[in-house]
């Protein structure tokens, strides 16, 4: 295994020394030094139906040094591309924001700083994945931790044993690389996963020991799932043919959460073959779900215009267009009200893990 | 209408017809307190007051509400009338002005800020005062040469230089000392005078001949109790404005802290003297109309209306007074009541042509130019004469100017080293807002600004669409000064004190409009210096990039590349792209330089652009340092083209760049800090 890493390894750093080779070869030639980013964007997105991922097109974006308007996007790639190189050799990873401090300091005599925010450098390591066609963990940059599992699962972590069954309700936390290398599925015997989005609402479930009763592994991302949630979640779907099912809040971003964990996100497209799980399942909230479970409409919150606007937005991709989708935002739309998970609280502290997803699981009330 | 406004706010005896508050100091009265007062015992205290009297106790009224304020009236007054008098003269002003400390008693002098009295001397170079008027026009109120008439002056009603002597001689007890002399051959007068409140007379003290050394002229020496103290609405402040709206003045104040201050003369021509003109009917009152009637010399009512106002033709008389169902050939004398009444209304209703504008003597766009370019350091000046328009009959100029900007010479300060900026930190801006400087018949106001039709135009002008900020209801932001100028032969005071004008609808439109036309040409300036500072800045990015790019790459190759030779490869590049643009911009270039911006002046370090008439008496006065080492430019003509014959390398290649007509160079290199003027013509 350790072998592997170090081909891989160099390969990547090959390809970080190649930029620098670019701008070498560009100004021996008085060309000016280009780069060509693949545009991560909604209009260099497809869909591809027949596979349920959303996969990257070939639009690229050059981004030239003597472009007035680029070039210090150019600058911050050289040196984020010699901060990367740096950890290869070093085989140290690290963190998105290491890496922004890393690369700061003020450029010789001016005031001006080679980055401000870690809004400038971020995406730039982005540009750097899609067009170096390395993965983030092959860059040896981590992503947040902010995942947590339980369930019966056993992992093995840097040699530990970890029994996810036997953590208490606090759970395993999910490290940010999940790959084979890093982490081993020893053992799994669970029937499916369950992917909440809200932690509040996985302790709730976890604290109820939800996932004994129903035989599941419980998996939230705090949100909007980071890598390794939906990696971890893709390894037990595909290793070990488990179904995946998605319990969000009942609004225009549980709805792409979801459409992220199934067909992959629009940013980073170029993951989907890595991250999406085209079969996974939504299973709530719906905006069916008030009226069928009887949610007073004073646990709704009005919809704002953001949310109005992000639904409409969702109504137009390409991979909402199944009628049971179009009926279910519209639905929303309609009432004008979305539903926090919390809000099934109303009728009872243990409502979701008592009634409402047992119920859900029993009538196999999901949407694909 | 002057005479009317005039004698409302000044009234010549009022007779209280009621008893006065003074009841209560008759002895007889107290003893029978409470008791009625018979109509006999009312109508012996009612007498006349004195128009001295009324002022004595309503001195706030006249602007000396409180010692620093008197001060600076006193001083105001004084060159006023010195102003008012060389020019109608037509001798271009030369006006001194000192402030001396006096000690009260046996006590040391104080200095300057604890003193609370000072002897104001006001010399001028006019035309000198006849002997025999000289105590009536410094001792008597409402004496004065410019009362019964309708022209453009500062003073009004001749109540000023009477009313600050008043002044004077309440607090102090001293009376106005005046040397006068109307030409060298004829003597130097002296005379001491004082004002008889009670009857409005002057009281001579003293009165001989004595040497003088002026030629001709007027001295007046006032000592009043007054504070001194600098800032806003200072002495000092009033004759910087004064000196900015009047730059055919020469202005010498001698300070009471003993400094002394020349403000030159940058503008060598008189304003052209202003005209009288009739009143126009539209703006007299009915009241003064019967009084005119009952005065008119005319015979026929006809003829009344033909030569008393202006604008009224005869046909055009006959004409009202046919709709007015009055005979035309009727005595003026005897129209009177219910028949005046509709003589009026019908005037007022009649279509009359707008009065004669010559009445009016603007400051002109070049003087103020001249003006502000002298007193206020910046780098970009304009300035707009509106064309004559009319308010209730009276007609008025508006103008208004702008300087902008910082002095380049400022900016030649050694910079503090700037601390690497954290996140969230952003480079200091300036906030501070706006000066607006408003003046009526060349006079500066310095009081009560914000109840000023002048202030409240310049916080309704959307200022944002011309590049400044500014916040909801507030002045722009920035160093800069704004400059507005009404000329009228009545300007519309909101009280008697003269300090804000009123919010007519037709002036405040005008200024709105001549304040929207500076705005405009500072946004044109300010995008174009963006530009060239955009451009300066794109080669600057390059250079500064080059050295991050080239050693990323070379700590990506491990150290092991010639850095120095990549990054002069670099460099070539950059210098041939950013050539290859400024080239663009500069043969490209329409519209830059001082085009397309009329009557205005910008300053760079490379020199000036815009009315070159400025640039002579402006290179007198400023020091011009030579350019010490050649920075930034000079760098700059070697990127430009090698082929460039000018680009020899000498820094005297500069100022000589910009040769085809209208200069077209105004960038700024930060190095840069000689000031040289060279003129560019720039003729409309």
């Amino acid at each position: 295994m350790a072998k592997t890493k170090i081909i891989k390894n160099r390969a990547v750093e090959k390809k970080l020394v190649g930029l620098a080779d670019m701008v070498i070869a560009s100004a021996q030639r008085e060309k000016d030094p280009t780069m060509e980013i693949p545009l991560r964007a909604l209009s260099n997105v497809t869909f591809n139906p027949r596979k349920g991922l959303l996969e990257m097109g070939g639009k690229k974006q050059a981004r030239s040094f003597f472009n007035v308007g680029m070039a210090k996007k150019f600058m911050q790639t050289m040196l984020v591309a010699d901060a990367l190189s740096e950890l290869q050799r070093a085989e140290l990873t690290t963190s998105l924001r290491e890496i922004y401090y890393r690369t700061k300091h003020t450029i010789q005599d001016s005031h001006e700083n080679t980055f401000d925010t870690q809004d400038e450098s971020d995406p730039i390591i982005e540009d750097l994945e899609v067009s170096l066609v390395a993965l983030r963990e092959e860059l040896h940059v981590r992503a947040e931790n902010g995942g947590s599992v339980v369930g019966p699962l056993v992992l093995g972590d840097d040699g530990d044993r970890v029994d996810c069954a036997k953590l208490g309700k606090g759970g395993y936390s999910v490290p940010s690389i999940v790959e084979p290398e890093y982490v081993e599925i020893r053992r799994c015997t669970a029937d499916f996963v369950l992917l909440v989005e809200k932690g509040t609402q996985w302790n709730r479930l976890s604290e109820d020991k939800f996932w004994r009763r129903y035989n599941c592994v419980l998996l939230t991302g705090n949100g909007q799932p980071p890598r390794g949630v939906r990696r971890l979640a893709r390894r037990l779907h595909e290793e070990y043919k488990l179904p995946v099912y998605v319990l969000v809040d009942n609004d225009p971003w549980g709805y792409y959460i979801y459409s992220v964990v199934k067909q992959g996100s629009i940013n980073l497209a170029f993951e989907s073959q890595r991250m999406a799980i085209p079969k996974a399942k939504f299973i709530g909230l719906s905006s069916a779900d008030p009226e069928r479970y009887e949610l007073p409409r004073n646990v709704g919150i009005k919809l704002n215009e953001k949310d109005i606007a992000r639904a409409k937005e969702l109504l137009n991709y390409q991979w909402f267009q199944k009628p049971a989708w179009q009926v279910e935002i519209k639905r929303m739309l309609a009432s004008g009200l979305k539903y926090e998970l919390d809000a099934l609280a109303n009728k009872d502290f243990q409502y979701l893990t008592k009634k409402y997803l047992p119920r859900k699981l029993k009538e196999k009330d999901w949407l694909d | 209408m002057a005479t009317h406004k005039s004698t409302a706010s000044a009234p010549k005896s009022v007779s209280p017809p009621k008893a006065s508050p003074q009841a209560g100091t008759s002895k007889k009265s107290d003893s029978r307190a409470g008791s009625p007062v018979t109509a006999v015992e009312m109508g012996a205290r009612q007498r006349e007051i004195s128009v001295s009297e009324f002022f004595t106790k309503n001195r706030h009224l006249l602007g000396f509400d409180n010692p620093r304020k008197a001060l600076l009236t006193c001083v105001k007054e004084a060159v006023d009338n010195a102003l008012d008098a060389c020019e109608e003269a037509g001798i271009l002003p030369e006006v001194t002005v000192q402030l001396e400390v006096v000690a009260i008693g046996s006590a040391a002098k104080p200095s300057a800020s604890q003193a609370t009295r000072f002897r104001v001397t006001v010399m001028d170079n006019g035309p000198g005062i006849v002997r025999q008027q000289i105590p009536k026009i410094f001792a008597k109120l409402l004496y004065g040469s410019k009362f019964h008439r309708l022209r453009m002056s500062r003073g009004q009603q001749g109540i000023g230089i009477s009313a600050a002597g008043m002044y004077g001689q309440l607090t102090t007890g001293k009376p106005v000392k005046i040397i006068s002399r109307i030409g060298p051959k004829a003597s130097a007068h002296y005379f001491e005078v004082q004002i008889d409140t009670k009857k409005n007379e002057p009281l001579v003290h003293e009165n001989k001949q004595i040497e003088w050394d002026q030629p001709r002229g007027t001295q007046v020496v006032i000592e009043v109790e007054g504070r001194y103290q600098k800032g806003r609405a200072s002495v000092d402040e009033y004759l910087e404005q004064t000196s900015i709206a009047n730059a055919h003045v020469r202005l010498i104040y001698r300070s009471p802290d003993g400094e002394t201050k020349e403000y030159p003369r940058a503008y060598h021509e008189l304003p052209p003297s202003p005209k009288e003109i009739k009143p126009h009917p539209y703006g007299i009152e009915f009241g003064m109309f019967l009084k005119m009637l009952h005065e008119a010399k005319s015979q026929t009512l006809s003829g009344f209306l033909a030569s008393d106002f202006c604008r009224v033709t005869l046909p055009l008389a006959d004409e009202m007074c046919k709709t007015a169902k009055v005979s035309p050939s009727a005595k003026p004398r005897d129209i009177r009541g219910a028949t005046a009444e509709t003589l009026y209304r019908t005037i007022q209703a009649t279509k009359i042509m707008a009065p004669p504008t010559n009445c009016l003597s603007p400051i002109g766009e070049k003087a103020i130019l001249s003006g502000l370019y002298k007193q206020i350091k910046g780098e970009f000046y304009t300035a707009v004469s509106r064309p004559p328009s009319v308010y209730r009959g009276n007609p008025f100029i508006i103008e208004a100017g702008l300087a902008f900007g910082k002095a380049p010479d400022s900016e030649t300060k050694p910079e503090k080293p700037t601390m690497p900026l954290a996140e969230g930190e952003q480079e200091e801006g300036d906030s501070e807002l706006a000066r607006v400087i408003r003046y009526a018949n060349r006079v500066p106001l310095l009081y009560q600004q914000s109840a000023c039709a002048i202030f409240k135009a310049v916080l309704a002008t959307t200022w944002r669409n011309y590049g400044i900020s500014q916040s909801r209801g507030a002045l722009p932001a920035g160093p800069m000064a704004i400059f507005v100028h009404i000329a009228s032969v009545w300007v519309p005071f909101t009280s008697e004190s003269k300090e804000a004008i009123a919010e007519y609808d037709e002036i405040h439109k005008d200024i709105t409009l001549a304040l929207r036309e500076c705005g405009r040409r500072l946004g044109l300036f300010l995008r174009r210096r963006e530009r060239a500072a955009s451009e300066f800045r794109r080669r600057n990015i390059f250079e500064l990039y080059i050295e991050e790019v080239a050693e990323a790459c070379n700590r990506l190759k491990g150290g092991k590349l010639p850095v120095e030779k990549l990054k002069a490869q670099l460099q070539k590049i950059a210098s041939s792209r950013t050539g290859g643009m400024k080239t663009d911009e500069t043969l490209g270039k329409t519209g830059a330089g001082p085009e397309g911006l009329p009557h205005s002046i910008i300053v760079t370090a490379e020199g000036i652009e815009g009315e070159s008439s400025l640039a002579a008496p402006v290179s007198d006065d400023m020091a011009i340092e030579e350019q010490p080492a050649v920075p930034q430019s000079e760098r700059r003509q070697k990127v430009k083209t090698g082929s460039d014959k000018r680009s020899s390398g000498k820094a005297t290649a500069v100022p000589s760049v910009p040769k085809k007509g209208s200069s077209s160079q105004h960038r700024e290199g930060p190095g840069g800090t000689g000031r040289k003027t060279h003129r560019t013509e720039k003729r409309k």
